[in-house]
């Protein structure tokens, strides 16, 4: 245990937590006070994120790989502990959280008034959900990543259960069911690493230093790296394992699409760069290209099924099926460059999908229908909803100067290296996501306007101050993504040390 | 140790006896003879008042008595018949602790308008005018009382027992009163008596396997005594009929008081006909005796010859967990799928019997602690669901609890979370232990398994909560009835252990793991 406890990264974590049973607490009358309360919460976290972020010293300024740290004994027994730190990605993605709360209650001010459940718990929900993603991405210690992981659950479930579409509840317990089998594999996988762990250095542990550093015969490696894989490939969700996202996403109401594709799912990237690569490297390494082919297969089969959506969320809850491929693809090419551009990605495409989401939740309040066919002409009567729209589309698809390009630059340049075939294959995802958004757009924006859709207000001030400030990052991060992955590039070189994968020597054309 | 035929010349030589290691067991004994005696002394209406007072009171003297044994008092005593070792002084705390939580559900009477959960009068005839009549005046069934006490004792004595024969003994005094308190249900009557005739037939088919399998082991080893036994088993080799016969029956003498399958056929008959505190009290401290005797028996009597029941018991561990999962996904009636749920967890438990090591002793009676105050605060809860004509079983009544009752429906649902094993409840730090011992014994594949049947039983579990929480109550939406301090404060105490041993685990895990190992 380390002297000096770096507080501030445990109040971030409680902070949320706390203020969602005060939400939860508050009483009755009041319909609008749980949403001004949740977002004074929600703003505070976010200040106490930047407070973080600003003590976090760059590597090549002298920081450690973890910092920022703070750890209790929590059940010594099993050497479990309550340890929390940061290393770039984690920070990156901490932000990210931080960011894209304050613009979901923003965004989701209205969500849970016509449904059957009250506003209270709803916000109070999405702020411990925000506590426990945050503890996710801060913990150093794998018994309480895999609680925190677990626990995460539980307020989604409620998000989309009570506060849905109508196939809410199918929505609902489909999500959990899958998550909570990929959780028990986890837990198998968990339960595994620390009897290693007991065996190799005389007692069990969870502590991430202590377990990185074990030495895991290959077999075994190969079956605890799937348990973990598994849960996380459902989490993210990869092909074949995405089923239940078009569902949950979908029926979730619009604000709780944004936490549970922009936020929730990128804890199963997040893992497998964590957890999975660094734990078993060896293993990681074995099933890297299986794991490339499933990405690929993600990408083109997410993109083709976007196209043909004609229901805007599952649109949407596709193109991020193809989008988490290009995720995975990134960490598993084993390069820097893929897995700095995958990192990145996770950050990007959560303002991407929020503005998405967020947008055509308006919409469909609006028009009091999702379907695509139920729109045409939009820009013509609400130019600043389609406008913000087509800007938080061209970024999905990766237009250069929109913050996605770098990413996906990065991963497919990173994948080239090493898998020339699966980068070539993936860049058709580029082509068809092109296609699936401006189809989308074109449908519902451009046009003759349709009836129904002629007295459609354009965004108000609310919307306007939920959607400005994705777009400005989206912009910013397009234009200057240096600023992140000067983060994020020394963390991922420390991952690539810990996996003993180096990038593959460029190859000189020889005389010609 | 214990030699049947004492030859005539020989003077008969008393043991003597360790009175404050025996304190615990002789407290609760001595109190339920003194139930008896009030039974028979005090008068009709100052009974019940008197019997609680008795009853609440040993049971609390005897968990006292257990907590401040003193560690010179550990041994094995009374000439070898008993073993008072750190295990089983766990096992008693965790049986006793469990008890006071299900008496005091027992003892609730305002939930029921008509009195309390038992017949006036055992012997009546279900619905005569005898019966009404005593219905209307109010009398209760106070044996109730003294019947739970002896269960007790019995229990103590069971996971103490060092020797085949007062293994038996325990086995009986424990198992009688239970199968005379299932059949006294006042609400659904036949269905009661049924459960309590299966209860009793098929126990008495267990009794007689398990004494059979004693007398096939003292045929093979000389002596009823369990370090004896376990010497044989080193010394001794050969005779591998009467070793394989007498452990086979055994075991399954004693799996049948854990529900393990395949002998767990009577669980869901007896759990939904019993009334519902005798089934909470059933569903807790039985199975912690149970395994405690099952646990002491494996290790230390049979320890030697764990090469023979290890593979058959991963494998009846795995489809006990499976088996029990399966029939609770099918099952609509709320008792009836706790039942099963309670099968399957016999076959988590048996995870950590089957290890066979320290890591396994320790993880299996924190397992029992665990499950034993959550499923008396379930079932407690079941109790206060009603309908017009008593407790609402069939899930679908529970619809819409969340909505009209969200604190009771709050607590059930944590309770269920815990019983599924999800985090930061006391279920999954059971579940993390008993992993964990398996595994390192190489029980790998029986781990998976265990997995598997964690994922389909959180289908059932979930299914209930979403009942309660997303569903709209229906038109005959049962009442939830306020009960008064006992069971409040019982459900109470299930709720905190639940919490505590989820989310702050070490005292209890350094407390379950300083109490091994057996001695011998």
């Amino acid at each position: 245990m380390s002297t000096d406890q770096y507080l501030p990264l445990v109040a971030l974590v409680a902070l949320p937590i706390l203020g969602g049973l005060l939400v939860g607490l508050l009483p009755k009358g009041n319909p609008a006070l749980p949403k001004q309360v949740a977002l004074v919460v929600s703003l505070l976290t976010l200040a106490l994120g930047v407070v973080v972020g600003m003590a976090y010293q760059l590597p090549q300024d002298g920081g450690a790989p973890f910092q920022l740290g703070a750890s209790w004994e929590w059940i010594p027994a099993w050497g479990v502990s309550f340890a929390l730190g940061v290393d770039g990605i984690a920070l990156m993605l901490i932000l990210m959280t931080a960011i894209l709360v304050p613009v979901c209650i923003l965004g989701g001010w209205a969500d849970a008034d016509a449904t059957s459940g009250s506003p209270r718990g709803y916000f109070a929900w999405i702020l411990v959900l925000e506590g426990l993603v945050l503890g996710v991405f801060a913990a150093t210690d794998v018994f309480l990543f895999y609680v925190l992981f677990e626990a995460m659950l539980i307020p989604m479930y409620f998000l989309i259960g009570r506060y849905g579409g109508a196939q809410r509840q199918y929505a609902a317990v489909k999500f959990f069911l899958y998550s909570l089998a990929g959780g028990l594999l986890m837990l198998a996988a968990l339960v595994g690493l620390w009897v290693v762990s007991a065996d190799q250095l005389g007692a069990g542990t969870f502590d991430y230093a202590a377990l990185v550093g074990l030495d895991i015969p290959v077999e075994t490696q190969k079956w605890l790296f799937l348990g973990f894989f598994i849960a996380f490939a459902i989490k993210a969700p990869l092909w074949p394992l995405h089923t239940w996202l078009p569902d949950a996403a979908s029926e979730a109401p619009p604000s709780s699409s944004v936490l549970l594709v922009g936020v929730l799912d990128k804890v199963g990237t997040f893992g497998m760069l964590r957890l999975c690569l660094p734990l078993f490297p060896d293993a990681s390494k074995y099933f890297a290209p299986a794991i490339i082919v499933l990405s690929i297969v993600g990408i083109v089969y997410g993109a083709l099924l976007a196209i043909g959506q004609t229901d805007l969320k599952r649109l949407i809850a596709y193109t991020s099926v193809s989008h988490f491929g290009f995720i995975a693809l990134g960490i598993f090419a084993m390069t820097s460059q893929g897995q700095s551009g995958a990192t990145l990605y996770m950050v990007n495409h959560g303002f991407s999908i929020a503005a998405l989401f967020l947008i055509v939740g308006f919409m469909a309040t609006r028009r009091g229908s999702r379907m695509i066919e139920d729109f045409g002409g939009v820009q013509k009567v609400a130019p600043v909803l389609a406008g913000s729209f087509l800007v938080a589309g061209l970024s999905s698809l990766a237009l250069p100067g929109l913050s996605s390009f770098v990413s996906e630059f990065l991963v497919l340049a990173g994948t080239f290296t090493r898998y020339p075939a699966a980068a070539v294959v993936a860049t058709l995802g580029i082509v068809l996501a092109a296609l699936y958004i401006l189809l989308m757009y074109q449908r519902t924006m451009t046009g003759p306007v349709r009836p129904g859709v002629e007295g459609m207000a354009d965004l108000r001030g609310r919307e306007v101050l939920a959607i400005a400030p994705v777009l400005a990052l989206i912009v910013a991060l397009g234009v200057f993504p240096q600023v992140a992955l000067d983060i994020i590039n020394p963390s991922v070189d420390q991952t690539m040390t810990a996996v003993g994968s180096t990038d593959p020597a460029p190859v000189v054309a020889e005389g010609k | 140790m214990v030699h049947l035929a004492v030859p005539m010349a020989e003077t008969l030589t008393f043991p003597s006896l360790q009175y404050r290691a025996m304190a615990p067991i002789l407290i609760v004994l001595g109190a339920a003879v003194l139930g008896v005696v009030v039974e028979a002394l005090v008068p009709q209406a100052a009974r019940r008042a008197v019997q609680l007072a008795v009853t609440l009171g040993g049971l609390a003297t005897a968990l006292v008595f257990v907590v401040a044994t003193p560690g010179s008092e550990l041994g094995v005593v009374a000439g070898g018949t008993l073993a008072i070792d750190g295990p089983g002084l766990f096992l008693q705390m965790t049986i006793l602790v469990v008890a006071i939580a299900a008496m005091l559900v027992v003892a609730e009477r305002r939930v029921d308008p008509a009195g309390d959960a038992f017949a006036p009068r055992a012997s009546s005839l279900v619905g005569s005018g005898e019966e009404q009549e005593q219905t209307r005046r109010g009398w209760s069934q106070t044996e109730v009382w003294p019947l739970s006490l002896f269960a007790v004792g019995g229990m103590l004595l069971f996971v103490t027992a060092n020797d085949l024969l007062i293994l038996f003994l325990a086995l009986e005094v424990m198992s009688l009163p239970l199968y005379l308190l299932a059949g006294m249900a006042r609400r659904r009557r036949l269905l009661s008596q049924e459960a309590a005739m299966k209860y009793f037939l098929l126990g008495s088919f267990a009794s007689a396997f398990l004494l059979y399998g004693s007398a096939m082991l003292f045929g093979y080893a000389g002596s009823l005594d369990f370090a004896a036994i376990a010497d044989a088993f080193r010394d001794k080799p050969g005779q591998l009929g009467l070793q394989v016969i007498g452990l086979t029956l055994l075991g399954a003498g004693l799996l049948f008081k854990a529900a393990a399958v395949p002998f767990h056929m009577w669980a869901p008959d007896v759990y939904q006909g019993a009334p519902t505190p005798i089934t909470g009290f059933m569903a807790g401290a039985v199975k912690v005796a149970a395994f405690g005797a099952l646990l002491r028996v494996m290790y230390v009597a049979l320890g030697g010859a764990a090469w023979e029941w290890q593979p058959a018991f991963w494998v009846i561990a795995s489809v006990t967990m499976l088996v029990g999962v399966v029939l609770a996904v099918t099952s609509s009636d709320i008792k009836r799928m706790l039942a099963y749920s309670s099968v399957a967890h016999a076959g988590f438990l048996l995870l950590g019997v089957v290890a066979f090591s320290t890591a396994g002793l320790s993880a299996t009676m924190f397992y029992l602690l665990a499950y034993g105050l959550t499923t008396v605060g379930a079932f407690a809860v079941v109790m206060l669901v009603r309908g017009p004509s008593g407790e609402a079983g069939h899930l679908s009544s529970w619809a819409g609890l969340g909505r009209t009752s969200p604190v009771l429906a709050g607590v059930f649902a944590l309770f269920l979370l815990a019983l599924a094993g999800i985090p930061l409840t006391s279920g999954f730090t059971a579940k993390f232990g008993v992993f964990a011992a398996a595994i390192e014994a190489g029980g790998v594949w029986p781990v998976i398994a265990a997995v598997v049947a964690s994922a389909i039983s959180a289908f059932f579990y979930l299914k209930v909560i979403v009942l309660m929480f997303f569903a709209r109550p229906g038109p005959d939406a049962p009442a939830v009835v306020v009960p008064s301090l006992l069971t409040t404060t019982a459900i109470g105490v299930a709720v905190v252990a639940t919490l505590l041993l989820g989310v702050f685990p070490q005292a209890f895990l350094d407390l379950a793991s300083g109490s091994t190992p057996f001695l011998r």
